[in-house]
């Protein structure tokens, strides 16, 4: 066993706890906290899949803004510890189709056949040209139009954000 | 580099443990949360399978799924903001106006 596998180990573990963490906590921060520790796991799984551009982004975009903007909405609202009254039917069903999700990937993992690679980008190739450079070169050439339309689809949410929460004025 | 199956399966493993969430908490940002969780796990997918390929179009998927969660949040966030003003909870149980 190498140190490759004993450190992708480590991780896959600190991975599922803090997932776990996320489901289970009682107090939405703690929750919040968890799920950040969970996209650093995701980080280093991409550092370790020769994608440091998008573990970069990974940090920047889900650890940074949008977990700042939950935790902000939490504070802001205020919110108590919930009481516990979970319902056991929905207990139950939640878990069974937790489980059912997982045994239908597992099946699929272990059933199906993988495709052979198309293209040949190698950890050599990333190395010597930069990984955000070849990201780069494929968005603003092949999917320039889809990078248009999200440009549009963030104005959207930046003015239906405003608007939703703001205030009436009575 | 580690073997592929590997992991596929731990995001097989979180993407799980997002349903169970999901589906058994009553405070909507913990649901919100959950689908958060349930994002990476398929944003792992596909980095994953886009390295096994040798392509990088699944990795500028990744990409375009973190903006839209990142669009995502923003509005979700505004209906919560909205919803507690209406309500006073941010329980998931309180949104039944048409609940029939």
């Amino acid at each position: 066993m190498d140190i490759s596998s004993v450190f992708f180990a480590i991780v896959t573990i600190v991975a599922v706890v803090s997932a776990l963490l996320v489901v289970t906590c009682k107090n939405p921060i703690n929750s919040a906290l968890s799920l950040v520790l969970t996209f650093f796991c995701l980080a280093t799984y991409y550092v370790m899949l020769d994608a440091p551009f998008m573990a970069a982004i990974q940090i920047i975009v889900y650890a940074g803004a949008i977990m700042v903007l939950i935790v902000f909405t939490i504070m802001l609202l205020n919110i108590r510890v919930d009481a516990n009254k979970k319902s056991a039917h929905q207990l139950v069903l939640g878990s069974v189709t937790g489980v059912a999700t997982l045994l239908l990937a597992g099946l699929l993992l272990t059933r199906g056949k993988l495709a052979e690679p198309v293209c040949n980008i190698t950890t050599e190739m990333i190395n010597q040209q930069g990984h955000t450079q070849l990201i780069g070169k494929v968005m603003f050439t092949e999917f320039l139009l889809p990078f248009e339309v999200t440009s549009i689809l963030l104005l959207a949410a930046m003015v239906g954000a405003v608007i939703l929460a703001k205030r009436k004025l009575s | 580099m580690e073997n592929l199956t590997n992991y596929l399966l731990v995001s097989a493993v979180l993407f799980s443990i997002g349903t169970i969430g999901v589906l058994t908490r009553k405070n909507a940002i913990v649901v919100f949360m959950c689908i958060e969780l349930m994002l990476n796990a398929v944003n792992l997918t596909f980095v994953a399978l886009s390295r096994h390929l040798g392509n990088l179009d699944g990795q500028v998927f990744v990409f375009f799924i973190m903006t839209v969660a990142a669009a995502e949040a923003a509005v979700g966030l505004a209906l919560f903001i909205s919803f507690f003003n209406n309500r006073e909870s941010i329980d998931i149980d309180d949104a039944n106006l048409m609940k029939w």
